[in-house]
Formats: structure tokens, sequence, C-alpha cells
């Protein structure tokens, strides 16, 4: 037990955080803040899987997280009938054109020896092939957006719970990861980043450009819920009984029977946006715990042993008859498909999905701090790396404001300078980030909560 | 007559901008090259130390039209930039010895300094939007035009106007003269030299006595030097706006990696042939080969290889391309 004492300490500090944000700003900023430290937690997990265990730099974060929350609109948007009448089958053909060029090359590659008529004939296919796509789908492209596109306008989905999504996400997410560890991850290690963020950029341009997959920029609102929704939960008997259990002591304040009825509402009202969150918060806590289960179980397996050993001396451990190549492209696959996951629930969360507000550049290093903070190769460091530098992230306004006011205290009100520090509140947050960043790679190298290894 | 205007038409649209936005490109393919070469880490940072100059050559440009100083034709910019010059040289410096020299001294492995410029480009970004904010700015004045479209209209007599944008010609002149200056330095001067001695073998060269850390204040000064400069001159041909800038990291990272990273020349011409295939393929051809073909084969679609959404994967597949192909680069990396 008094090894993790340390992780207990960090973690129960963590949580009195955000209950304290409850009490001094309000639960629905706290529970929000919660339910965003859980999926950046399942984020930096699938980060810590790939830096941590493994060494690998992956800088596509934000393309695996878009791809899960494309996983969610195809998957829980019913289909749109019209749309797959006037171009399913084009769109079909393609899908089959697609596997037929990928077959025709891996048939060239396989017969063919090296040489320079190979390449040629290679680059050749490819470029019909895009020819022949680009033919086939353009009309049907075209005559899809065609439908109703004030509403819809794509080809929909499958109209099933969005939770399954989640499943769908991290497929979609690691299928991506496939392809590209396979040409990539010969890399060396920075090419290797550089690589993962411009392919995240090419993911999120062609999400947001591809109207008939999904409504690209026009953004898909209204996704259906996992967890039932404020208004329906407003008029249950069951749910305002409950409420006026728990605020029996406010509410027996009141005398007046009709005061009493408004107050009860205005508690509903309010109760039901916390009560959602909460759900919500419940739904992703299980999906955090159960991974944390899986990836601490495969840390402490042989497996586990063996990515140590390969990161640790990749030489040493393909000598020793590893299969170094196929181990970096599993734990590719692997942590990527977390992120998917990650992806998929953030959608599920906010009911919309909106490509434009994927920005690879900002997010994909705000995951890394939370990472290299918590401590890589660690999972509960990576967890609470999640929470502390999302909680950060949120709450450096209101601190820097409280700071700004303290400190140019003496300034008066309408002084230029303190006017000007107050509008550039919003970008303390960097400052903190990198000098948070910054200090905990001089002075703790390791995270806050180091890698530990048990030594049998 | 026809072809003519085709031609003009390609080097209106195609040509002219592509050149000055690779020289743009090069500027800053150039010192993350050099850094690479030299302290051996990719250097994340780049696309916001740009905007660290460019902010103050922006600030001093205010500083000079307040106080009536102005170049007639020439935009007041010019007179800026050494003065940004020497600050951002004081914070690349300040920033080696606050951040950097720590890892040198221990030997940290590269991946561990490139993980620290990240810290250090959310500080320098944190610095850059709290004291100029994140908006778009122009802090272009003088003369705009060297040859209007119409006035080339007018002396040809042709259908296609070429126009030339001052920012383009000068964007082209500074990269020249600096570029000139940078590889005369680096090949013919003896400072120059031990610099490249000391990226070619580290050990050999400590051992010659070449004092490390003489080379590595000089590579920080030649990129202060560098980024202030690309950083302007794209600032005064499109616009500065931070979030542009750090974005441009990307390109920038493409060119140093295509040219073969560690290699200056190479991150030069890197720069170009990211710049000419993001604007040829994403350019539409359809009044070109209006212009070329006979009028019963005019086009009717744009002719579009790919829509300019997809800039970014342009300099991505190049780069996939030539990694595959040619893992060190066209020019091979490594060595300055």
């Amino acid at each position: 037990m008094k090894q993790y004492s340390d992780v207990i300490y960090a973690y129960v500090i963590m949580l009195g955080l955000i209950v304290l944000v409850g009490f001094l700003q309000s639960w629905n900023i706290a529970l929000s803040i919660l339910c965003f430290c859980l999926i950046s937690a399942v984020m930096t997990m699938g980060a810590n899987i790939q830096w941590g265990y493994a060494g690998l730099i992956n800088f596509g974060i934000m393309g695996y997280t878009a791809l899960g929350g494309l996983a969610a609109v195809l998957v829980s948007v019913p289909p749109v009938k019209e749309a797959w009448q006037v171009g399913g089958v084009n769109m079909i053909l393609c899908v089959f054109l697609i596997i037929l060029i990928v077959f025709v090359i891996r048939f060239i590659l396989k017969k063919f020896n090296k040489s320079k008529n190979r390449n040629y004939g290679i680059a050749l296919v490819i470029v019909t092939g895009l020819i022949l796509l680009r033919l086939i789908s353009s009309p049907a492209i075209e005559s899809i957006e065609a439908v109703n596109p004030a509403t819809t306008g794509f080809l929909g989905g499958l109209g099933l719970p969005i939770i399954f999504s989640w499943i769908v996400g991290a497929f979609f997410a690691g299928a991506l990861a496939f392809v590209i560890g396979k040409i990539a991850l010969g890399l060396r290690a920075d090419y290797l980043a550089i690589a993962t963020l411009l392919i995240s950029e090419i993911v999120i341009a062609v999400i947001k450009h591809e109207d008939w997959l999904a409504r690209g920029v026009k953004n898909v609102i209204g996704l259906k819920r996992p967890v039932p929704y404020e208004i329906d939960l407003q008029t249950k008997e069951w749910f305002i009984n409950l409420v006026a259990k728990f605020n029996q002591g406010t509410l027996s304040l009141v005398h007046d029977t009709l005061e009493k009825q408004q107050l009860l509402k205005q508690l509903v009202i309010e109760s039901s946006t916390v009560f959602v969150k909460l759900c919500y918060a419940s739904l992703f806590s299980v999906v955090v715990i159960i991974l944390l289960i899986i990836t601490q179980k495969a840390l402490y397996s042989p497996w586990g042993r063996m990515m140590r050993a390969i990161r640790d001396n990749e030489e040493a451990a393909n000598a020793m008859g590893k299969n170094v190549v196929k181990q970096h492209l599993l734990i590719f696959v692997l942590g990527s498909a977390i992120v998917g996951i990650a992806g998929a629930m953030m959608v599920t969360y906010d009911g919309l999905f909106t490509p434009g507000s994927y920005r690879p550049m900002r997010y994909t290093f705000l995951i890394w701090v939370m990472v290299i903070v918590g401590g890589s190769g660690n999972n509960f460091g990576a967890i609470l790396g999640g929470f502390a530098v999302w909680f950060l992230w949120i709450e450096a306004a209101p601190v820097a404001l409280y700071l700004i006011n303290f400190l140019t205290s003496g300034l008066e009100e309408t002084n230029a300078f303190r006017i000007h520090l107050i509008n550039s509140i919003p970008y303390f947050r960097y400052l903190m980030m990198g000098i948070g960043l910054l200090l905990i790679m001089r002075y703790r190298p390791r995270g806050i909560l180091p890698e530990k290894i048990k030594h049998v | 007559m026809d072809f003519i205007n085709a031609v003009v038409l390609l080097l209106n649209y195609v040509f002219v901008p592509a050149l000055s936005y690779g020289s743009q490109l090069a500027l800053g393919a150039i010192f993350v090259s050099l850094i690479y070469g030299i302290l051996r880490f990719a250097y994340f940072s780049a696309g916001d130390l740009m905007s660290f100059g460019t902010m103050f050559t922006i600030l001093f440009t205010w500083y000079f039209q307040s106080i009536g100083i102005s170049l007639g034709v020439l935009p007041t910019a010019l007179l800026a930039i050494p003065f940004a010059i020497i600050i951002s040289i004081l914070f690349t410096l300040g920033m080696d010895k606050v951040v950097f020299s720590y890892y040198r001294i221990k030997k940290s492995p590269p991946v561990m300094l490139a993980m620290v410029s990240i810290g250090v480009m959310f500080v320098t970004q944190a610095i850059v939007r709290i004291i100029i904010g994140p908006f778009d700015r122009r802090f272009f004045d003088g003369e705009k035009f060297i040859l209007r479209a119409n006035e080339f209209k007018e002396m040809t007599g042709l259908n296609e106007g070429l126009s030339i944008k001052s920012t383009q010609v000068l964007t082209l002149f500074v990269t020249i003269v600096v570029v000139s200056i940078l590889f005369w330095f680096l090949n013919k001067t003896k400072t120059g030299k031990s610099m490249r001695a000391y990226s070619d073998n580290e050990d050999l060269a400590l051992l010659s006595g070449i004092d490390p850390k003489k080379v590595v204040m000089i590579t920080w000064v030649i990129a202060a030097v560098l980024a202030t400069i690309g950083g302007a001159l794209y600032g005064l041909d499109k616009s500065f706006k931070p979030f542009t800038y750090f974005n441009n990291m990307l390109p920038i990272f493409a060119a140093a990696i295509v040219g073969g990273i560690g290699n200056p020349f190479g991150a030069f011409l890197g720069g170009y042939v990211i710049a000419f295939s993001e604007i040829l393929l994403t350019y539409a051809y359809r009044k070109f080969f209006i212009y070329i073909m006979p009028g019963s084969f005019e086009p009717d679609s744009l002719i579009q290889l790919l829509s300019t959404d997809y800039k970014f994967a342009v300099s991505f597949s190049i780069l996939v391309i030539v990694l595959l192909f040619r893992p060190s680069g066209i020019f091979k990396g490594k060595v300055i």
C-alpha cells in the first residue's frame, strides 16, 4: 500500500480541486471539467502507451480524435435514403476501386523486384486510380450534396445508438494508424513526429472538405445521446421527487406553496443539467477504469516487459529475437485506437461534430504536455496529467484575472497597461503551460508520478 | 498571342507567388536545418520564433511611423528589422542560457530537447499574444506595386495582366542577399568552417580545439536573424497573424526534411520545392487551357488537381515520397 501513497495523495488533491470549483463556481462547471478531464485521460493513456511503453512519438493525436468523432456521426445519424438513392451506387463503386488499387499495388510489390520500372508502375496505377475515382465520384458527390443541403446533404450513418461508436471509432483510428505505421514507422523519432503531425492535418482537411461524408464545416448537430435529455427529466415524477428529497432543507424554509413550487421548478431545472453531466461522468469513468485495468495488466505482463526492453535498447531486444518492427506497429495501432475512443466520447458528450474545431497544432501539444507532466510510462501518472493539465487550461483564466487584479491593484482602473493585461487573459494559459512544462522537464523529468518498474 | 497570354497567366498566378512564398519558407527551413545540424534537435518553436521577430518589427515600425520616419517608397519595416533582429538574438540566447544549455551539458537525448522546445514554443506564443494580441495585422507601407496588371496590359497589349508586388521583389532580393552571405560565411570564414566541422563530427571538432560555446552561440544568432527576416518578409507580403506563423511550421519542417535535414543548401531548395508544388497542384488551370487549346476543346471544369484546402496534403505527400525513396533527403543531410 505504501508504494501507492503518492498516487493516492495526488488523486485526492486533484479531486479536491474539482470539488472546490464546484463549491466556489458551480457544480455545472465542475462536472463539465471532470468530464473533459476524463476524456483527456483516455487520450493521454493512448499517447502514454506509445510514448511511455514504446518510446514512439505520435503527434497525430488530433487526426485520430477527429476520426473517432466521425465514427460517432456515421454510427448514430439515421441514413439519408434519398442521398443513397442518387449517389450510393457510385460511392460503393469507389470503395471497391480503392480496394482494387491497393491490391494491384500489393501484387506489383510482390511480383516484381525492386527497380525503377516498378516504382513508375506503382505511380502509374495510383495516378490512373485517382483519375478514375474522381470521374466516378464527382457526379455522385454533387448529387448527394444537393439533397436538402440545409439539413442533410450527406450519406448519413447507420442510425445505431451512439455508444457503439466508441468501439467503431477505435477501429477507424486503429486502421488509419496501421496504414500510417506501415509507411512512417521506419523513420527517425523527430521525422515521425513531423510526419504524424502532417497526417493529422490531412485527415482533418479531408473531413472538413468532403461534405458528402459528414457535412464538413457545415457541422452535424443534434446527435442522439446515451443519457436522458434535460427536458425529459424535468417532467419525470421520480426525478422531481429526488430533487425535492435532496433539497428538503432549502424547501422547508419556504412556507408559501406557490413560492415553494417555483423554487422546486428552478431546482429541478438546475439539477437536471447536473444529473445529465453526472451520467456522462460515470459513463466516462467506466471507460477510464476499464482501460486502466487493461493497460496496467499489459504493463506488468511479459509483453509489457518486452516493450520496455525494446524502448530502452532496440538493438539488444532485436538480438534477443523480438520482432521490433511488428511490435512497434502493434503498439502504434493500439495507442491510436484508444485515442479514437476518446474522440468518439468527446463528440458524444458535445452532441455535435464540428470538424473546424479540431486544431492539430494546438491540442496535440497539449496532450503531450499532459503525458510528460503526469509521468510517461506510468498509467496513473498519465491520467493525473490529463486531469491536472486540463484543469489548469480551464482554470488559468480566472486565476490569471485574480492575480492581475491583485498585482495591478496599485494602478488605476483606466490604466492602459492594466486594461491591456486584462484583455490578454486568455493567453496566460499558454504561458502557464510553457513554464509548467519547462519546470517539470527540468526538475522532475520523469513527471509528477514517475514510472515505477517492479523487479520480480 | 494566346500562347504568350497563357505563359503570362502562369507567371502571374503561379510562378511569382511561388517564388516569394518559397523564399520565405526557405529562410525558415535554413535555420531549422542549422539548429538540427549543430544542436541536434527538432526546434518546434520555429514558427513562433518567426512571429516573435515579426512582432518586434511591427512594434518598431509603429514607433518609427509615430515619430515620422519613413523610407519613402520602401516599407518602413525594413528600417525596423535590424532592431527586431537584436531583440530576437537576445531572446534566443537567453532561452538557450535558461533552458537549452542545461540539457546540452547533460547530453540529453534529442527527443528530450525537442520536447523542451515545445515548452519554449508555448512561452513564445504567450509572449507574442500578450504583447500584440492574436489578431491579423498589416504593417506594409510605401509603394505597393512595382508593376500593375493594368499597366502591363497597356504596355504589351495582352489580355492577361502581370502584376508584381514590391514585397515579392523585396522578398526575393533580400533572400538572395541573406542566403549568399550565409553560404559565404559557412564556406569561407574560419568560424563557418568550424561550425561545419562541429556539425559533421562533434568529437573530432572538439579535439581540434573548436569552442563549442561559440559555435552554439553563432547558431542561435543566425537562427534569430533568419527567423526575423523571414517572418517580417512573410508578414509584409501577406499579413501578420500569430496562428498562421505557428501553422507555417509544417511546410517549413517539410522543406527542411525534403532538402535533407542538417543541410542548409538543401533546405533552401526544399523551400522552393514545397512552395512550387503546393501552388502548382492547387492551381485551377481552366483559363490556361482555354488559351492553349483550340476553341472546341475548351474545358468546362476547373481542371484543378487538388482543392486549395489540401495544401498540407501536398507538402506531406512530397515528404513521404522523398523519405521513401531518399531517406536522407534530396541532398544528403547531416553535413552542412
